[in-house]
Formats: C-alpha cells, structure tokens, sequence
C-alpha cells in the first residue's frame, strides 16, 4: 500500500511532504495547549510555587512566577500564539494535502485520456464506452480522496497517537499506560466490524442493482406497460424491489449503529476509567490537579481517532481496486509505430500485392488480394457487409495490420509510412461519423490546423451541406454533437464529408458514407467531387449500384475477394453479381412482374 | 438535451423545498418524533460529561478524598452507557428515516411515472430519469436523515452548552459568547464563497465527463483526423481549469476551520482572563473553569460542524430540486372527474362499469403538432369499420406513427376528435381503451423475467394451457421447446437473451393472450428476417380476423392483403385503396413498391 501510494504521490512528493511535515508539526502544537492550560491552572491560577525544571526556564525567561501571575495576560497570549501557530500549520497541512490530490488527478485523468486515444482502433471498436468513463471520473475521484483524506488521516493518526502518548509518558506513565489499555480493543473491533459490515453492504448494492434494472425496464418499456394497462402491476413490482432494497440498507445501517454505539462505549469506559484512576492518583498526591485535566484532554485526542483506523482500512481496500482498475486500462498497449517509418510523398499509384489479413482471433477477411490504382483515379467497391470492403480501407490508413503480402503507395510498403502522416494524407469519411460538441464551423476546422472559413464554405457546398447550414438560425455557429443540435444521419454524412474534403487529401475514401444520403443528394455530391478533386485517386464504397456506376472501374468484392473488375459497361455484360443487381433494378420498367399474389 | 445537463437551479437556501422535502417524514411519524427525544437525550448526555469530570476534580482531587469515589464511577458508567444507547437509537431511527423517506419519495415519483404522458418520455432521457430516483432521492434521504441529524443533535448540544454555562456563571458565560458576532461574520463570509466554487468545481467536473464521454465515443474518427494531440491540449485546458478552481475551493475551505478553531482558543483565553479575580478568591472553581473550557470547545466545534451540514444540505438542494419537480410534474393527459367517476382511476378502476369494445373507429378532422408551430397531422378524418385491416405507408415522418399513437391516447389531439365506438375516447377512461389492445412494437420490449412470465404480463390469470396455446397460435412454440428450459427459460435483461425474431414472436403471443378488440402493429416486423417474417405473417394474419387492426410496415410486402391501405404524406391521406387498386393507379404506392422491391431484391443477391 506505501509502495503503491509512494508512486502515485511521485509528482508531488515535495508538497506532500510538507503536508506530512506540517501535519506533525499541528499535532505537536495541539498537545501544548493543554500544556499552557494546565500551567495556568496550576501555577498562576491556585499559585502552586513548585515548577518542574523544563518550565523553569520558560518562566524565567518571561519574568518568573510573580510577574507571570501578576499579568496572566502575558501566558494567555502565548497560549492565543501557539494557537495561531497551530492554526497555520493545520491550514498548510490541509491546503496542500488536498491540493496534492487535485495534482496528481489531473496528472491521472489527462494521463487516462491520452493514453486511452492512443489505443489501437480495435480497442475502441470493441470498447465498453459506459464502464470506461466511468473509470475515468469515479475511480480517479475515489483515489484523489483517499489521498487528500483518509491517507494523510492515516499519517495524522499514528502522529497524534506517539506524541500524545509521549508526552502522556513524560506527565505519568501510569496514567499514560492505563490510558491506551484498550486502544488494541478498538483497532480489532473496527477491524472485524469492517469485515462483517462488507456482506450487508454488497448484499444492499445487489437490492439497489435489481431495483434500478427493474426502473429501467420500465421506462424504456412504457409504451408496453401503457398498451397493456399494466401502470398498477408494474407499481407493486415496484414497491416490492424498492422494499428489499429499503430492508437490505436497513439492516446495513443497523450494523453501523451497533458499531458506533458500542465502540463509543469501548472508549468511554477507557476515557472513564483513566478519569477515575487519575483521581486516585490526584488523591494520593502522586500527580496534580493539572496533570489530570491534562490528561482529560489528551485521552480524547488518543482514543476517538483510533475509531477512525478501521474505516481508512475499508477505504484504501477500495482505492486500490479503483487504482487497479486505471492501471488496467493504462497496461493496455498503445498504437506503436514501425521504428523506421517516415514521410512519404503518397502522389502515386496504390498497390496492393497477395495482401490477406483477419482481425485478431478472426478468420482471414481478405484473402490473397492483389489489384494497383492508378493516381487519380476513381475506384468504386460494390460487396456485402462482411465482403472485406471496409477492410482494405482499415488496411490504408494502418488502422490494422495485414498479415500476409504487401500494400506500397508511391512505390513505398505503407508499413515504412508514419501513421500520422499516412492519415493526415488520406481522407476518410466513416459511415457513422462523430462529430464533435463544437459547432459546425469548428468540426469543420478541425481536420487541419490552419483552415481559411473560404475554404469550409468550399467544401460545404461541394458536399451539399451549407444550404442547410445556412438554415439553421446561428448558420455555422450551430452547435451539434451531444449537447447541441441533433442533425439527421445525412446531414451529419454531408457535414463530415466537408470536414474530410477541407484536408488536402492525396487519397480520399468514402466508406459507405453516402448511405443516409438520398439518392439526388448523392448525385449532386459525386458530380461536384469529380469536378474538384479530379486528381485525386478516390475510393467509394456503396452497396447502391447508382453511387458507384459513375466510377472509373468498379471493384466488385465476395467473401474477401474481388470476384470482378470492370467499368459499369464492362460489368453490365459480364454474368455476375453486378449484373444480377442491375437487372433487378432495371426491372422497375416491367410492373406486370411486381404483381403478384397476395399472401 | 442542454436542460438536462448538470446545472444548480437556485443558488439560494431555499427554505420552502426544504419543508416540502421534509413532508416526505409523513411516512414515519413515530420515528420522527422518538428521532427527536433520543436526540435531545444523547445531547444532553453529551452536555453533561463535563460536569462529570469537574465533579471528579472539584469533589475528589482537589478535595483529597476518595468518600464516595463509587457513586462517580457508577455515575460515569451509567452515563457512558446512556450515551452509547442513545447513539445506537439514534442512528438506528436515522436510518429508519433515511430508507423510508428513500422509499417513499421513490414510490412517489415511480408512480407519477406511471401516469406523465409520452410527451413527458420524448422529451426525458431515461438516465436522466433514472437519476432522480436512485441517486437524487438516495441523497436527499441522506441529507434529511443524516445532516438533519447532525444538525438537531448539535443544536441542542449548543443549547445545552449555553444553559448549563449560564447555570454555572452568568457572567463567564456571557464572556464566552462574546466572540460570537464575529464568529457568525466570518462564517457568513466564507460560506458565500465556499458554495459558490463548489458550483464552480461540480460545473468543470461534469464538462470533464462530456469530454471523456466524446474522446471515448469519438476516438475513431479521432484516429482518422489525426486529432489524438489537440484533442488533448483542449482536455488539458479543462483538468487545469478543474484544477485551479478546486485549489480556490480548498483554499477557502482550509482557511475556514483553523479560523473557527482559533476563535475558539481566543474565547477561553478571554474566559481566563477575566475570571482571574474570581478564582484566586475562590468565588469560582478550578472545576468550573475547566468545565467551561470544555463547553467553549465544543461550542465552537458544532457549530463548524453545522456549517458544514449547510453546505452538505446546498449541495443536495439541487437534487432535492429535480426529484420533488418529477413528482410534482403534471401529467399532460387525465381522465376527468366524470371519467374517474364512473370508470375509475389507472390503480384503483371500476371494470364493473366498463363497457364492451366493439371496434369502431372515427378520426374527425382530427389535428396534433408535436410542438407547436410544426404540425404533423392536418384535418385528418379516417373511418374505420370493426374488424377492418388497415395498412399505413409512407415516407418517415409523414406521421404514420402519430395517427397510431393518437389511437392509442398516448396522445391527445389538438382539435377533432377521435370516436371509438361512436363515443369520444375522452368520455373513457384511458385504462379502460389501454385494456383493449393489443399492441406490437418495432422494438419489442421484454422484462427480465421467464418466457411465461413475459407472455402472462398480457393477462395476468392466464392459465399455462392458455399460454401454451397462444406459444402455438404464433409458431413460438417449437422454438421455446427447444430451449433449455422451455417456458421457464430467463430471457435475460430486456429479453437480450433470444434474438430479435424470438423476441418479437413472443411479443406477438403477449398481445394475443390479452385478446384484444383493436390491434396495433408499429413496424412489427421490419427488424424480423424474412424467414422469421414468413412464419410471422402467417400467424398474424389468422389472429386478426374479426378484429380492428392499424399495419405500420416499412416493408410493404407484409401488407399487400389488408383491406385499405393509407399512404400518408405530410400528415394527410395521399392514396388509399387495396394493394391492387393502388398498384393500377401508378401514383406514390406504385413507385414506393416497386423502388423497395428492386433494393430488397438487390439486397439479398448482395448477401445471398
């Protein structure tokens, strides 16, 4: 556990310390309080004459006993300075323990962000999006806790308990030993009650858990619960999971009543009996009256914080399952580059040579895939889902590796390509394209550094998007994503087709990202594309025969291989499935066939 | 959605929600009364522990004597264990108040859920909701349990404190509080800044959430665009922002005790300061002023303590806010009293008095607009004959689903009228026409629970026999044979266990269970293979005769043997006829059927 604290508290190991240092220092000076009390009482009060030797030379130094006794004002300010003092020393031993934990969480979370874009696309692809955001606000918020709270507890509790037991030696040990008597009592007491309290607690969260999935079955059902006229049967389904939880929680709480209670009266019977025993002493003239009311204070500040031992024991068992969960997410590897990858003019032709490749634990995707484009062109993909289409766009862009052959642009093997290069340089636009809580202007802006609003416009209106911009009452300024507007799936399509066009792409790809287009749209689009980005080598991949007949060869793909290379005439006269496909669609001229009988 | 977002409605303590929240201890009068003696109880023993030790000084130390040391240390004792007892009764009844308010509010706000109309749901997410009743109510409870607690336990300590220091010494007493005002300044002054950054702190913590939120969801196209670094400089932008506002918040609140605290020293120092004639001559004892310091001690310290229970209780108030305004939120659609009279409320209804469905059904001039200014029906008329098919086609948005959904009363029009059975529904009760029928959803929605279980939520004392029957009227009988454990099998959370076709047919046998008179199927089929779809049809279409029943299909060629089919555009009726007639007239259905034709055909030689 210090090992594990050591290392998180690296960054700020210079302000904890002075934290941990301030916090000895307090507790130093929360004992001399009832120290200068006790003197008061003692000596200026009842006018006791015999000082013991460490005072002397205090009282001494500021005028001996009768001057002291004839301006009591003088030992109350330095009791009112020491208090300041002390006050100082907790506020540096607070302010920078907390501040310490905001450091070191916002190291952690800017550390979990970056890592966590820096993860392979596959693990986003398979990524459990709610549990990880989860890790990355709660976990680090119960870490950050524990160090501002309950670790430097744990430092302030083992200091108050030497000192005070010191200084308690130095006053009587007797009374000293008889008053730490049943302090291993409470540790184990809290202890055990820690680990009895843990089966109610999980059994509680369990209840909560069934409650909350039977409320979210119902919401996300109303419109059946309504059909069905089932509101009062769904409320007694209710009623009983809100009840176990209720009970559960209940007996839960129970368990903390009896330890509060009961550990209260495990140190009242110590704070009693030492209150007792030091009468006792008092009477036999063994120790003064001052001592005892000493001792009266600092058997609080011995006993009540040992109650607190056990909670910062159940505590840290949990800061460490939330540790070990960032840890889990940081021990996944991050996307690496291939230690000689470089930059490279991409202004050339793609080929691609015997490639097959599978996602991991997969069967081969594409398989022993051979074909060349020549720049410029334009490549249209016709295949099913599962076909390997989206595949060999994975495969460009170094999103995945291949595991057989090879894929060279501009003469180059893309593995000696820098990844960031390789996409800055190749545009895509994915299906379900994201945009971001900006507004449209700025995800626009966002796919270079330096992107002139011309040149937005430009691609707006190549990608049919800035009239229905220009609709929207704040225009560009629209905000989307998820706090803003909610654009429709083409819309969304048509503004990320603008954002990828602003990049200067050398290879732009278009992953059936016309798809929530409507078919005039997506007309209109490809005209205009052709006309701009003419020297641009462009795939587009569709499953619409009318998206792709206009390209200049069209690839037609099956089960992880290209069954067929052609241009829309070519193909048209060749027996396959581009053929059958456009067969059916031609058939729209022949209603007599559509007739057919009803079921 | 922005409503939604986490943001603090008032900023003041509003005392009137507090008082409407505490109502919710209505449910548990006795605890809250037994609550308040056992608190004021456990104060007083707390109060008096003190006394005990000046008793033990005064008495027997100063004195010399141990006559009668016995009775202190049975005094101690009983005290110490009265103080355990009322401490263990103490949280004992807290928690009994704080899972009662807990389940009562609840309850509370479920069944207001229960009755909110869709409109309410369109325009709510469901985490949202979800929130208001686990963690929203979780905490109020806890704040009027605990806090509440706090908070009465240390006032009487304050009280107690008070009276037995001017029992003691009127004067010292007054001494004591001398520093009071400025106490009560300094508070004040810190309080103000401390919740306005914690406002400030919990406003950056949850921006920081939206933006793990979109780095994670988004991190795909963020590869893609090569964003992974500016994306971070702008996260980085935030955790620093986080950063600095937290620093002034602890800062404030690193100041705030220690101040407290030193008042507190300063106090007893004035107390011993002018009580220095009295001791020397005896008028006071050591007893009592060491008494007094422990009551300045701790005086100071509770009411810290209840500084922090303020500003434990303000940062709850906002989600004491959005739990009581849930409950309190008006269902749009409501029987009127009449309605209520006669055929009774949705948890308490009167089925003697219902009447027999038939199943005409009349749109007259019937108008609805989702918001206003947006219309989505306009003057729709539509006369439906008992046990007539009707079809409803059209391009998203054209309000297929309105005209279902204005059927079933899940919303209201906003002019016209909608008579079934010759009667306007509104003279009904909304139970009374939901108990009618049956309804079939694009996305069929099982509860977690048995396959029987899910067919019975159609009707309730459905015998097994009528359950397996209906398995078989569907053809989903050889399917849940053949798992595992038939009938009884778990469909998981949400039915996500069986496949979407399974689902949906046992979705089918829950409609047919509860026997209908009207019949709803909103697309209930287009998630469905054509294989599954096949079976389906042929069940559905056996089950419907004799029935009123409304076809939403995406797919048309499920509803080629309806008795009228409706094309809708822009809210109106553009075509209606049989499939055949339709087809003869060339006009929208013609090109819609044939369009869909060539791309359904086209679609499976893709994946053939």
């Amino acid at each position: 556990m210090f090992k594990r604290m050591f290392l998180m508290l690296k960054p700020v190991r210079f302000k904890y310390s002075i934290a941990i240092l301030a916090a000895f220092i307090a507790i130093i000076l929360e004992q001399i309080r009832p120290l200068i009390i006790r003197f008061i009482i003692d000596h200026l009060l009842i006018r006791n004459d015999e000082v013991s030797p460490t005072y002397q030379r205090i009282v001494d130094f500021l005028g001996g006993l009768p001057h002291l006794r004839g301006n009591l004002w003088i030992a109350l300010l330095l009791m009112l300075l020491v208090s300041g003092v002390h006050m100082i020393f907790i506020f540096i031993r607070q302010f920078l323990t907390q501040k310490s934990g905001e450091i070191v969480s916002r190291l952690q979370r800017n550390e979990l962000y970056d890592h966590i874009q820096k993860l392979p696309y596959e693990y986003h692809v398979k990524a459990k999006t709610g549990d990880l955001i989860q890790r990355c606000t709660s976990d680090i918020d119960m870490v950050r806790r524990f160090l501002a709270g309950q670790a430097m507890g744990l430092f302030r509790i083992s200091f108050a308990f030497i000192i005070t037991f010191t200084i308690m030696l130095t006053l009587d040990m007797r009374l000293a030993f008889a008053s730490i008597a049943l302090a291993p009592i409470i540790v184990l007491f809290s202890y055990f009650f820690t680990k009895a309290i843990r089966k109610p607690t999980e059994e509680a969260e369990e209840r909560e858990g069934e409650m909350s999935t039977m409320l979210q079955e119902n919401l996300t059902g109303v419109r059946v619960v309504r059909a069905f006229a089932r509101e009062d049967y769904e409320r007694e389904k209710f009623r009983e999971k809100s009840l176990a939880f209720k009970n559960a929680s209940y007996k839960h709480m129970k368990y903390r009543a009896y330890y509060w209670s009961s550990s209260h009266a495990i140190c009242d019977i110590q704070r009693v009996g030492v209150m007792v025993f030091g009468v006792y002493l008092v009477v036999q003239g063994e120790i003064t009256v001052g001592t005892l009311i000493a001792f009266a204070a600092y058997i609080n500040s011995i006993i009540w914080p040992i109650r607190e031992l056990g909670r910062i024991l159940v505590d840290q068992v949990r800061m460490k399952a939330a540790h070990d969960r960032m840890l889990e997410i940081l021990a996944i590897e991050q996307e690496k580059d291939t230690k000689d990858a470089k930059e490279h003019d991409l202004n050339g032709d793609i080929i691609f040579d015997n490639v097959s490749f599978a996602y991991e634990g997969g069967k081969n995707v594409l398989k022993n895939l051979s074909f060349s484009v020549k720049k410029g062109e334009t490549i249209a993909i016709l295949g099913s889902t599962g076909s390997g289409k989206s595949s060999i766009m994975h495969l460009l862009l170094r999103l995945y590796d291949y595991q057989e052959g090879q894929i060279k642009i501009n003469g180059l093997e893309i593995s000696q390509i820098e990844k960031n290069y390789l996409r800055r340089k190749v545009g895509i636009v994915l299906q379900e394209p994201f945009l971001y809580s900006k507004n449209i202007m700025n995800n626009i802006k966002m796919a270079k550094d330096v992107v002139l609003e011309q040149e937005v416009y430009e691609s707006t209106k190549i990608a049919n998007a800035h009239d229905f911009i220009e609709k929207f009452n704040d225009k560009y300024d629209t905000l989307v994503g998820e706090r803003g507007v909610t654009l429709s799936g083409g819309q969304k399509q048509r503004v990320a087709i603008a954002r990828t066009l602003v990049k200067d792409s050398d290879i732009l790809i278009f992953d059936d990202s016309l798809s929530a287009v409507d078919t005039h749209t997506d007309a209109l689009i490809r005209a205009e594309l052709k006309q701009k980005q003419e020297d641009t080598t462009t795939f587009i991949i569709s499953q619409r025969i009318t998206t792709l007949m206009d390209a200049d060869r069209i690839f037609v793909m099956e089960h992880g291989r290209i069954t067929n290379i052609g241009t829309h005439k070519e193909l048209i006269e060749t027996e396959g499935l581009y053929k059958r496909i456009w067969d059916i669609q031609s058939m729209l001229e022949d209603e007599e066939e559509l007739e057919y009988e009803p079921v | 959605m922005s409503q939604f977002e986490e943001q603090d409605y008032t900023s003041k303590f509003d005392i009137k929600l507090w008082i409407r929240a505490l109502r919710f201890l209505k449910g548990c009068k006795k605890a809250t009364i037994w609550f308040l003696i056992i608190n004021t109880l456990a104060a007083i023993g707390v109060a008096i522990t003190p006394m005990m030790n000046m008793i033990a000084i005064d008495r027997f130390a100063v004195e010399g004597t141990l006559d009668g040391i016995g009775y202190l240390i049975l005094g101690f004792g009983a005290l110490g264990f009265f103080i355990a007892w009322t401490f263990y009764k103490s949280i004992d009844l807290a928690a009994v108040l704080e899972v009662t308010v807990v389940h009562d509010m609840r309850m509370a706000a479920f069944k207001q859920l229960q009755k909110l109309s869709f409109s309410y749901y369109d325009t709510t997410p469901v985490g949202w909701i979800m929130t208001r009743l686990t963690s929203d109510a979780q905490r109020l409870g806890d704040v009027i349990a605990w806090n509440l607690v706090d908070m009465s336990f240390q006032i009487f300590i304050i009280i107690f404190a008070m009276v037995s220091m001017f029992i003691l010494n009127v004067r010292m007493a007054l001494i004591a509080i001398a520093l009071m005002p400025i106490f009560f300044f300094v508070s004040f002054f810190f309080q103000k800044r401390m919740l306005k950054n914690q406002r400030e702190v919990r406003k950056v913590n949850s921006k920081i959430t939206g933006a793990y939120n979109e780095g994670i969801t988004g991190a795909k196209t963020t590869k893609t665009l090569v964003r992974e670094r500016k994306n971070f400089e702008e996260f980085d932008e935030l955790t620093t922002s986080m950063k600095k506002t937290s620093i002034r918040a602890i800062r404030l609140s690193a100041l705030y005790g220690p101040i407290i605290a030193f008042m507190g020293t300063a106090s007893i120092a004035l107390v011993i300061f002018t009580s220095e004639g009295a001791i020397t001559e005896n008028l006071i004892t050591i007893g009592t002023l060491s008494v007094f310091i422990s009551y300045i001690t701790m005086l100071f310290q509770e009411i810290q303590q209840m500084a922090e229970v303020v500003l434990a209780m303000q940062s709850a108030q906002a989600a004491a806010e959005r739990t009581i305004t849930l409950i309190d939120t008006e269902e749009e659609i409501r029987d009127t009293d009449e309605v209520v009279e006669k055929y009774g409320t949705t948890f308490h209804p009167k089925y003697e008095n219902w009447e027999k469905l038939v199943g005409n059904i009349k749109f007259e001039d019937v108008s609805f607009a989702y918001k206003t200014g947006e219309p989505v029906l306009k003057s729709f008329n539509l006369d439906v004959k008992a046990g007539e098919k009707i079809a409803l086609v059209g391009p998203t948005g054209a309000g297929k689903s309105t005209i279902v959904n204005l059927l079933c009363r899940f919303y209201e029009p906003v002019s016209g009228e909608i008579l079934i059975d010759e009667k306007d529904y509104k003279q009904r009760s909304q139970l009374w026409l939901h108990a009618n029928i049956g309804y079939v959803l694009q996305n069929p929605h099982l509860f977690s629970g048995t396959i029987k279980e899910n067919i019975r939520y159609g009707k309730l004392d459905a015998t097994d026999e009528e359950i397996i029957e209906v398995a078989k009227k569907v053809n989903a009988y050889d399917f849940i044979m053949n798992l595992e454990k038939g009938f009884d099998t778990d469909v998981g959370e949400g039915g996500n266990r069986l496949s979407s076709g399974e689902k949906q047919l046992i979705s089918f046998a829950r409609a047919i269970i509860k026997n209908p008179q009207i019949f709803i199927l909103d697309e209930a089929t287009s998630n469905i293979d054509t294989e599954t779809e096949k079976t389906i049809q042929q069940a559905i279409f056996n089950i419907l005769k004799g029935r009123t029943s409304f076809i939403v299909a995406h797919r048309l060629s499920t509803i080629r043997s309806c008795d009228k089919i409706l094309v809708i555009e822009d809210g109106k009726i553009a075509e209606m006829g049989s499939h055949r007639e339709l087809m003869r007239q060339k006009g929208i259905y013609f090109n819609l059927y044939t369009n869909q034709f060539t791309q359904e055909e086209a679609q499976k030689l893709l994946n053939a």
